[in-house]
């Protein structure tokens, strides 16, 4: 066709905005990142002079990262491992929650589920820092759950839910990033076809076996999905455990590297400790692509 | 009572174990919010009690109601004018961004596509760094303030409207556009007269959507703002949220709720009645609820 790559040349030059956009604006900063990682600091003013020229990177601040990282019982490698478990722990109670729920609105909605569905697309519309306020509320010395908590008899005493305490952390990272992993999952529970599961039940399996063998190894690319979407922003979390704590022995790698880069000294470690995290993502996004192919050629296979 | 009883054990019925789990899941999600409105019409100082009803957080107070301390109403027409902007830029630069990665072929499309997405698996507080990092080192004539922050909020929603539009624009298929090109139209008219009309719910929904991540954006605006001038709600409810002696903070969370609610039901109303006319058929909220599940398709 004659007139098809002139057409192309048309969309290119649709996209062409935007692209440069997010060459300007995500590419580049990405790059002045790691230039003010591997750069150096003015000896006076301290503050970064980032190298711009690749072959004069100075590996100083990566080195003393790497080494707290990788030096057992040093600081950086504290607040990884601790990280790394919070984001463990919160993803597993997470998907604990997700799943039942939407897997119910999913198949049993019914008549009920445009409202269910309403209520599960709320909290998009309620600002995260909002959510955790409630939850500071409520979790104050003379706060409503310490009442609650009185009254049954659970606790003899009001406990202090917001003195650096990891559960307070973890069940706030649950509350807030939970809605992100339910809409995922029914979006892909829904579309499961039925006849499949009618299929197991005439061939005999129970309910439960049908639910074993058919819908959860079909959901597996759905769950892993959901992991992703809400591990990732976990791993950058600073505000939670701040808020919800406050205290150095709940704080994550988002908290050392708010510090480091907005305290305003050793910026170069806090930008090679975004790197460091950034690469481990990608570590774990790798994991993730590769399990999603398996899961999904075992289901064709 | 019987009823309940009834239900309970009634074994042909939705299974009474999911059933009880959701609706617990649904009053844990919202009870907390519900009484975190209620405490901001408090009459006393507490923000753990309830001390009766008035508007004194709102508007009552002399020094330390919303409307009196600048440093909290600052902070809702911050938020208000940087959604507007994130939505006005976002919009329009992400339609043409999802028309063009679609349907371009050539080299270099692949690359632009992966870039798009990485956006997505980025982590705010990565994205908050290099932001910050940028405008204090290179791209200076960018300082932080509103313009840093709203070049934050549309770098970080453009994929956003870049999934929505391309899930509309793959189900829509290529026939039109090229139906439009035999009977003589070039490809801007195709576009124009062809495609974008069938876009519409599409882009309406883009729209709520980058509203809502702009109003709820805490990361990028805090790395990005310059002072307590350029603060918005999320950020004013941290630095505040721990330490806040009055309610006000409650107050100003509910109006930013307010809002945000306000504009996604009536974005949402006006979205339902343009997918109508463009025949969309089924259950809107199911629809509207999935919008952003193309990646996993």
């Amino acid at each position: 066709m004659p007139g098809s790559k002139r057409g192309d040349a048309f969309w290119a030059g649709l996209a062409l905005p935007g692209v440069v956009w997010l060459g300007l604006f995500f590419l580049l900063p990405l790059y002045v990142i790691v230039c003010v990682a591997l750069g150096t600091v003015d000896p006076i003013f301290q503050t970064p002079r980032p190298e711009w020229n690749p072959l004069a990177w100075d590996t100083g601040a990566f080195e003393f990262v790497l080494e707290s990282v990788f030096t057992s019982g040093a600081a950086f490698q504290t607040v990884f491992v601790r990280t790394f478990f919070y984001v463990l722990i919160a993803t597993a109670l997470s998907l604990l929650v997700a799943y039942p729920v939407a897997y119910f609105v999913a198949r049993y909605g019914g008549r009920w589920k445009g409202l269910l569905l309403a209520g599960l697309v709320a909290p998009f519309f309620i600002s995260y820092l909002m959510r955790m306020l409630a939850w500071i509320n409520l979790l104050q010395d003379d706060g409503w759950v310490n009442d609650v908590l009185l009254w049954i008899g659970i606790l003899d005493a009001p406990r202090a839910w917001l003195d650096g305490r990891a559960s307070s952390v973890i069940l706030g990272l649950v509350y807030g990033y939970v809605p992100f992993m339910i809409l995922p999952l029914y979006a892909f529970l829904d579309r499961i076809d039925r006849s499949l599961l009618e299929a197991a039940r005439d061939l005999g399996a129970s309910p439960f076996q049908a639910f074993r063998l058919v819908t959860l190894p079909l959901s597996m690319p759905a769950i892993l999905a959901g992991i992703v979407i809400i591990a990732l922003p976990m791993f950058g979390d600073y505000y939670t455990p701040n808020l919800l704590s406050g205290s150095p022995q709940t704080s994550m790698i988002g908290n050392e590297i708010y510090l480091y880069i907005k305290g305003g000294q050793q910026i170069p470690v806090g930008a090679a400790l975004v790197v460091v995290l950034m690469v481990f993502l990608m570590v774990l996004m790798g994991y993730y692509i590769v399990s999603t192919a398996r899961a999904q050629r075992r289901l064709r296979g | 009572m019987r009823r309940l009883r009834d239900w309970w054990s009634n074994p042909w019925g939705k299974p009474r174990f999911l059933v009880l789990f959701t609706a617990l899941y649904l009053v844990w999600s919202i009870v907390p919010i519900l009484i975190a409105i209620r405490f901001s019409f408090n009459e006393g100082r507490s923000r753990s009690t309830a001390q009766g009803w008035s508007l004194r957080w709102y508007s009552g107070d002399p020094d330390l109601s919303v409307l009196h301390d600048p440093a909290l109403s600052t902070a809702l027409l911050q938020s208000m004018r940087l959604a507007a902007i994130a939505v006005l830029v976002t919009v329009p630069l992400g339609v043409a961004l999802a028309v063009g990665l679609t349907r371009w072929r050539g080299r270099g499309a692949g690359t632009s596509r992966a870039i798009s997405l990485a956006t997505l698996v980025t982590p705010e507080i990565v994205m908050g760094t290099a932001l910050f990092l940028v405008f204090v080192h290179l791209l200076t004539f960018i300082p932080l303030g509103t313009v840093a922050q709203a070049v934050g909020h549309i770098t970080f929603s453009l994929v956003f409207v870049v999934i929505i539009v391309r899930g509309r624009l793959i189900a829509i298929g290529p026939e039109y556009e090229e139906a439009a090109r035999d009977l003589g139209a070039s490809p801007l008219q195709a576009l124009r007269l062809a495609l974008v009309p069938m876009l519409v719910p599409a882009i309406v929904a883009s729209a709520i959507v980058v509203f809502a991540i702009s109003m709820d954006d805490f990361v990028i605006s805090q790395f990005l703002s310059s002072g307590t001038a350029t603060d918005t709600v999320p950020v004013r409810i941290y630095s505040t949220g721990r330490t806040a002696p009055t309610p006000a903070v409650n107050a100003l969370a509910t109006l930013a709720l307010a809002f945000t609610l306000v504009v996604a039901v009536v974005g949402y109303l006006l979205w339902r009645a343009v997918r109508a006319a463009r025949g969309g058929t089924g259950s809107g909220m199911q629809e509207f609820a999935t919008l952003d599940a193309e990646p996993l398709r």
